[in-house]
């Protein structure tokens, strides 16, 4: 082997494969983001209050106790399906009610139960939070999760 | 230490390992939420302590990364770093930067992707701080002897930087965000650390056993091109369930279940030159950390990738207590353990003191290795009866954890010895001077062939 793979050889192998693979990488990237762009997300669309609901979800950081299509903290349910499971994912404004009413009742404060802190978020945010949550329900996720358990 | 501006790493490893101890300790209190979930539920709610636990983990890593480049590029370039100034203006604005950051997420100051929640002006902090680096590390290397180690280092370091352009893009849609957050995430962990690993690993092997660097830096390339073929398509199985094309899971699939060979590799690689290396290095304690890692890191982020890697298997097991078991082992072998290496390694050389037996350091190199393997065994006990439950059965998420009790004290046990071995670690890093063991009431070691 050491006559056949001298250093040059495989210093060369290393940064010409290297090379190859991000080609191929950054290919399929391009394709996969018009694929999402135009199919996967495309069954409702990215309006102001789910773009309104993103940020709402990004500045209270959920994802580090929530799951979100199974990435993200393992301390709380996963809510990529969460719609589902309350059976409000084709209507607006029951999304929003039964949100609202469970944002409402955190903490729980029960001894012995995880806790979800209380937050501050306006109507209008959380009906962003809401139809943010009914976007990510709706997106073709491959089959995922396996339940409605999330 | 051949160079004084080798001693930059000296003050890399310190503000390491104090982050070192934040991130454990943070760990244990998470742990600790549990079990008991009404501790500091409203002062300091789980989200925080976690963003704490983990952000201290990537600052510590990569501070460690940065030392150890300003300890070895020296050496193997044979030159004085190209500036010392800019080297600690560089750790100034990443202590800065760090502190702000865990400070204002205390009072939830924070953004939302996971991993990367730093407040904008921290992420340019690091932009600026790893422009710093790269810049003083490539002219020092530029200047100087070109090896195989500095040039996979430097390839990985350069790489890792550019990749946190992606830190800034943010899309609006969440599977468009996602899938460019992996660019950070997984392109780093899962490809350029390895660079960095491998390379860090190689030095270690020259100077610990003394085997010719022609087949140490052959070896060093062959790791690093598996580990790139591998884990660049690889990211695929990060895609299956995020929204993206059903053609991720083949190639996901394929492709990441080759990722447990780079780690094969250095397993093999470390054992192999040490077999073969005549030298009896007296730093045992930096071959044990050097040999631990490459072996932890191919069970971590070898066999326990693998596991559920397929996209058949990860269709059950995404996002359950299995990723987090795979999660701690990986990073604790691979990177942790590898930092705790070289600074096992180049301490006594900055501190000016002979390596002694460093008992103190092998005692806590077992304890935390015990710690982890122990967490990883009873977290994958519970993701397996999580899966069961809540992906076959279809159980609701809070009714399977309220069974899994028992396995999460058992975690927070693991997670004692943890922390108590690394404490152990900075003490016998920091503190110790002298150990008090002699040669004459050591015991003559058989089969020596020094």
């Amino acid at each position: 082997m050491s006559e056949i793979l001298t250093k040059s050889r495989a210093r060369n192998i290393f940064y010409g494969g290297s090379m190859f693979f991000i080609v191929v990488f950054v290919l399929m990237t391009i394709h996969s983001h018009n694929y999402v762009v135009k199919v996967s997300t495309a069954g409702m669309p990215l309006s102001p209050e789910v773009i309104l609901g993103k940020h709402v979800w990004e500045r209270h950081s959920c994802i580090n106790c929530h799951t979100l299509h199974g990435e993200g903290a393992y301390f709380a349910p996963e809510l990529g399906n969460v719609m589902t499971r309350w059976g409000v994912l084709d209507n607006a404004e029951d999304a929003y009610i039964t949100l609202d009413g469970w944002m409402a009742a955190q903490p729980s404060g029960i001894e012995g139960r995880r806790q979800m802190p209380h937050f501050e978020i306006t109507p209008e945010e959380m009906r962003g939070l809401a139809e943010f949550l009914r976007w990510a329900d709706q997106t073709d996720t491959q089959g995922w999760p396996p339940t409605d358990a999330g | 230490m051949k160079y004084q501006s080798q001693k930059v790493a000296y003050a890399y490893f310190l503000v390491a390992m104090g982050l070192f101890g934040i991130q454990v300790l943070g760990g244990l209190l998470a742990g600790w939420v549990y079990i008991s979930p009404n501790t500091l539920s409203e002062l300091l709610p789980f989200h925080i302590i976690r963003m704490i636990h983990t952000n201290a983990l990537i600052v510590w890593l990569l501070l460690g990364f940065f030392g150890a480049a300003y300890f070895l590029v020296p050496e193997e370039a044979e030159r004085e770093i190209w500036s010392v100034k800019l080297a600690y203006l560089q750790l100034v604005i990443l202590v800065v930067g760090t502190l702000g950051a865990v400070i204002g997420y205390v009072f939830r100051i924070h953004g939302g992707r996971e991993f990367l929640e730093q407040p904008l002006w921290v992420k340019f902090g690091i932009l600026v701080a790893a422009v710093i680096f790269l810049l003083n590390i490539s002219m020092t290397v530029l200047a100087g002897r070109k090896t195989a180690i500095t040039g996979v280092l430097l390839t990985g370091l350069w790489l890792l930087s550019l990749l946190w352009i992606f830190a800034f893009i943010n899309p609006d849609n969440l599977s468009l965000d996602k899938m460019y957050w992996w660019f950070v995430i997984h392109l780093w962990v899962e490809g350029t650390w390895e660079l960095v690993m491998a390379a860090i690993l190689a030095f270690l092997m020259l100077k610990l056993t003394g085997v010719d660097r022609e087949v140490v830096e052959k070896w060093l390339y062959v790791i690093v091109a598996t580990a790139l073929f591998s884990g660049i398509l690889g990211t695929g199985h990060h895609f299956y369930w995020i929204g993206l094309p059903a053609y991720w899971q083949w190639t996901g699939s394929i492709f990441s279940a080759f990722e447990v060979v780079p780690f094969f590799a250095m397993m093999a690689f470390a054992f192999i030159m040490v077999w073969k290396g005549r030298r009896n290095h007296p730093n045992k304690a930096a071959l044990l950390w050097a040999l631990g890692s490459a072996t932890v890191a191919f069970f971590g982020a070898g066999v326990w990738g693998f596991l559920h890697t397929f996209h058949g298997v990860n269709f059950y097991t995404h996002g359950t207590q299995i990723t987090a078991a795979h999660g701690h082992l990986a990073f604790y072998g691979a990177y942790v353990a590898m930092n705790l290496a070289i600074i096992t390694y180049a301490m006594p050389l900055l501190r000016g003191r002979a390596p002694y037996n460093q008992v103190l350091n092998m005692v806590s190199f077992w304890l935390m290795t015990g710690g982890m393997a122990f967490m990883t065994f009873v977290l994958t006990f519970a993701g397996t009866i999580q899966t069961h439950m809540q992906r076959i059965v279809g159980d609701y998420y809070m009714d399977v954890q309220d069974q899994l009790g028992l396995f999460y004290v058992m975690r927070f046990g693991a997670g004692i010895a943890v922390v108590l071995g690394a404490i152990l670690f900075i003490y016998s890093q920091v503190v110790v001077r002298r150990e008090v063991i002699t040669p004459d009431t050591m015991p003559e070691p058989e089969g020596n062939v020094a």
